[in-house]
């Protein structure tokens, strides 16, 4: 009897090492070996192409558009579900969480089907001087769409918690809407916030799906970083796509770091 | 400084809003989740219907279409059933065993989730393909894995197995283990203890699990094009099926697929919360009786 106890936990710890091994750590030692192939050196000179560059930039713009107003979007929402009792409420949670199921090519196909060539208004705009599908606009409509519930979701499981005392406390102390939710709700749910904000931001980066379908791949004007990868990839131009491949794993890595070092410091001072 | 008059507050409690800038905050949210959510679904619900049925029923008669639906749906759940047991072994191996470097195996569950599709879909190719890490091993055995079925299983296998570890992991930490060491000394095996005790109570979480897998596996696009091949009737995946209708202007086909696509991953996700609130109410009565 002990000596199976004590072997079982054995064998499936190293099951266990080796299932991650496998599956999670060997792709992302292989990306990180194919990017330094020609030496970290080489690595970085395929990032100060004017192309990868461009796309660099492209990238940065879009997350951050998407997360300001993703942002904004998910505060609001967090607070009117968990603030107040309405009629509909359990019907809008699932309208917000409804983007998560949604295939990423399909979130880029709707806004083709509003702004695309053949699109409801998408011909209208176009004589109006407006490009959204094939052009920046709806490559921000696209990642919108498909970051949308982030906030929302790792925001209203606190807000539930802290229940709406303190908010009252505030208000009856004289300090309006903006002051409440400014000064009392964000601080205290502040790193539920910041985690769903580094939730959105990685995956406003890395979309791939949304963004190729409206996107257009235009190299140097519409190409964000995972287009580009993709561009230099079929172009077998090895280093270079898995030198920016590198770039977003590192970034999303840190992200889960940090989130996981946020939610632990959570539990700890609520315990 | 101004106070709420009690009769103000008396009659912001009977609308049971005690607090003030409900209708600011709703309106923001509305505004927010209908020009982004409402607004481009209903176009992708009125769309296939605008120029009457027929195109519609047009573009239902297409074998290009169900070999890629079939290929989607087996894919996924072929990839779903190698991820259950890999995600029970990784939640249990994490929350009993808590072995060295934990939180480090913890972390990188989420990493699937966390890095972009397309590098997952080039680290995949390169991996699996026929100079790679993986694939130089198995292809002398006559092993084929990348640009086959197979490589679109190993592709959605890696993008599903967070779901399913994040599902089991709260139940599982929260099960009494007073329940376990009684069966243990009524003299129940460690099988008995895992098959009748364990794996009841690991069903609903499992299958929500999966069911969120499943939805995510059938829509997944950037990790899969690289590694599949892409072959119509053979390693064409139904989203990669929208985008090539797309590229020939064919909205009626693109959107005919989107819609079937679209309603099976809200199918899975209404099972999975209706399961989440069996789960939940069930928990609810255990505590109180």
């Amino acid at each position: 009897m002990n000596d199976s106890s004590k072997t079982i936990p054995v064998l499936l710890t190293l099951l266990t090492y080796g299932a991650v091994g496998l599956i999670i750590v060997l792709p992302v030692l292989l990306i990180l070996h194919e990017a330094l192939r020609q030496g970290l050196h080489a690595a970085f000179e395929t990032l100060k192409d004017p192309e990868a560059r461009s796309a660099i930039r492209l990238t940065a713009i879009v997350t951050a558009l998407v997360t300001v107003i993703n942002t904004a979007g998910g505060i609001a929402a967090a607070w009117t579900l968990t603030k107040y009792d309405f009629r509909g409420s359990r019907l809008l949670v699932s309208l917000i969480e409804l983007p998560i199921s949604v295939s990423p090519v399909i979130a880029g196909l709707v806004w083709l089907l509003l702004f695309g060539r053949q699109g409801w208004w998408g011909t209208w705009l176009a004589q109006h001087g407006i490009h959204v599908a094939f052009a920046v606009p709806g490559i921000v409509l696209a990642t919108l769409f498909v970051t949308f519930p982030y906030v929302t979701r790792t925001l209203m499981p606190y807000m539930e918690q802290q229940g709406r005392a303190a908010e009252e406390a505030a208000f009856l102390l004289g300090a309006g809407f903006w002051k409440t939710l400014i000064h009392v709700t964000l601080p205290d749910a502040g790193w539920a916030l910041l985690s769903g904000i580094l939730l959105t931001t990685a995956r406003a980066m890395g979309e791939f799906g949304a963004v190729a379908v409206i996107s257009g791949h235009i190299p140097g004007v519409t190409e964000t970083m995972p287009l580009h990868i993709e561009t230099l990839y079929n172009g077998y131009q090895s280093v270079a796509a898995f030198a920016m491949a590198a770039l977003l794993v590192l970034f999303a890595m840190t992200t889960v770091l940090i989130r996981m070092f946020l939610e632990r410091s959570f539990r700890k001072q609520h315990l | 400084m101004k106070v709420p008059s009690v009769t103000a507050l008396r009659s912001s409690q009977n609308r049971r809003h005690a607090l003030p800038g409900f209708s600011l905050s709703l309106g923001l949210t509305l505004l927010w989740t209908g020009l982004l959510v409402v607004l481009p679904l209903t176009a992708l619900l009125l769309r296939p219907w605008q120029h009457g049925i027929s195109p519609m029923i047009h573009a239902l008669y297409d074998a290009r279409l169900y070999a890629a639906l079939r290929i989607s749906f087996t894919c996924a759940l072929l990839a779903v059933l190698i991820d259950l047991p890999i995600g029970l072994l990784l939640a249990w191996t994490l929350v009993r065993y808590r072995p060295p470097g934990h939180r480090v195996l913890d972390a990188m569950i989420d990493l699937p989730f966390a890095i972009p599709t397309a590098v997952t879909g080039i680290a995949l190719a390169t991996l699996y393909g026929p100079g790679g890490w993986i694939g130089s091993l198995s292809n002398p055995w006559g092993l084929k894995l990348a640009f086959t079925p197979a490589g679109i299983v190993i592709a959605l296998t890696f993008i599903g197995l967070p779901f399913i570890v994040r599902s089991i992991e709260p139940v599982l930490r929260s099960f009494p283990k007073d329940v376990e060491e009684a069966a243990f000394l009524l003299g129940a095996s460690a099988w008995q203890r895992f098959h009748r005790i364990l794996l009841p109570t690991l069903t609903p979480p499992l299958l929500s699990g999966a069911g969120l897998a499943f939805a995510r596996g059938i829509g997944e696009y950037g990790s899969v094009i690289f590694i599949a091949g892409n072959q119509p009737f053979h390693t064409e995946v139904a989203p990669l099926l929208i985008v090539m209708r797309l590229q020939e202007y064919n909205y009626d086909g693109a959107t005919s697929i989107a819609l079937i696509l679209l309603v099976t991953a809200l199918l899975c996700l209404v099972a999975v919360s209706r399961l989440r609130r069996s789960v939940s109410s069930g928990l609810v009565r255990e505590d109180g009786a």
